[in-house]
């Protein structure tokens, strides 16, 4: 059963990926990108990361890409590009090359460390009983250690959120007349 | 049937997972060197990013730790914070200079 969804996700996964980078329009990327999305959600869900894949919808499809089609919309920019375009002859061999090299050494790494022993870390004893518990566990589990072991990466994670905030309205509004900048 | 058995049979291991993270981040990597939509290089860097998630959840299982799972979580918030910032200054940009691609950016070395 996990292969069926394996493959049908690992599908949509590489499909909507190449549909991002080959789609010369940019709303056909962007809804590209939400098939990608959705591919990883179920393979989050596949791997019985509940949270993540909820989190995934609702933060990357629901803000992330709504927040894309509204800047292309927006701004007007939703013409096709000429893909035909080329500034450098080079660019697209050579692109290509160093991804399929970086492809083949990742691949090397991940079947060369396939067999080696899986490293023995001792999980906390409250992460561990809720590891092997009911279904809800996933979410106690990931509370338990986001607001225990990593609080202090949490509470700056609020800072940053704000930071982001007020760095985006300052960019983003007009300058008005008095402002020296 | 013989052959729904054998399919049945097989198992899907950590490394199917991190060989399908992998293309993911090679597609994106190939992406963010071709085009010159400076929205779709975005687009390209969220593909390598959720290629890293996926990454992070397969290993997780595969320890048995849930300490990937949260990284994920925190990846996922830098994210968007990432995605906001960004835009403003694609916004800020694209408003100066319409259909600016990656070859007019060169004005941002100041």
């Amino acid at each position: 059963m996990e292969l069926f969804v394996f493959i049908v996700a690992g599908a949509m996964v590489l499909g909507g990926a190449a549909g991002v980078v080959l789609r010369s329009h940019p709303v056909h990327a962007a809804l590209s990108l939400v098939l990608t999305l959705f591919g990883v959600a179920v393979l989050f869900v596949a791997q019985e990361a509940n949270f993540l894949a909820a989190v995934q919808v609702i933060v990357y499809a629901g803000a992330i890409v709504v927040l894309f089609l509204f800047v292309i919309m927006l701004l007007g920019v939703d013409k096709a590009d000429d893909l035909q375009v080329e500034p450098f002859k080079i660019q697209r061999p050579a692109a290509v090359a160093v991804g399929a090299g970086l492809l083949s050494m990742l691949a090397l790494a991940i079947l060369v460390a396939r067999d080696a022993r899986t490293p023995s870390v001792t999980p906390s004893t409250a992460v561990a009983a809720a590891l092997d518990g009911s279904h809800d566990s996933n979410v106690r589990a990931i509370a338990r250690d986001v607001f225990s072991d990593h609080v202090l990466a949490f509470e700056l994670t609020s800072v940053l959120l704000v930071i982001a905030v007020v760095a985006t309205v300052m960019l983003a509004r007009k300058p008005r007349k008095g402002d020296t900048a | 049937m013989i052959a729904q058995l054998s399919l049945v049979a097989v198992t899907v291991t950590a490394t199917w997972y991190l060989l399908l993270a992998a293309m993911l981040f090679a597609i994106g990597v190939v992406g963010v060197m071709v085009r010159r939509n400076p929205l779709i290089l975005f687009m390209c860097i969220e593909l390598m990013l959720n290629a890293v998630n996926l990454t992070f959840v397969a290993l997780a299982r595969k320890i048995g730790d849930v300490g990937g799972q949260s990284t994920v979580f925190f990846v996922m918030v830098v994210a968007a914070a990432e995605v906001v910032v960004g835009l403003g200054i694609i916004v800020a940009i694209l408003r100066r200079k319409p259909n600016a691609t990656t070859d007019d950016l060169a004005g941002l070395k100041g």
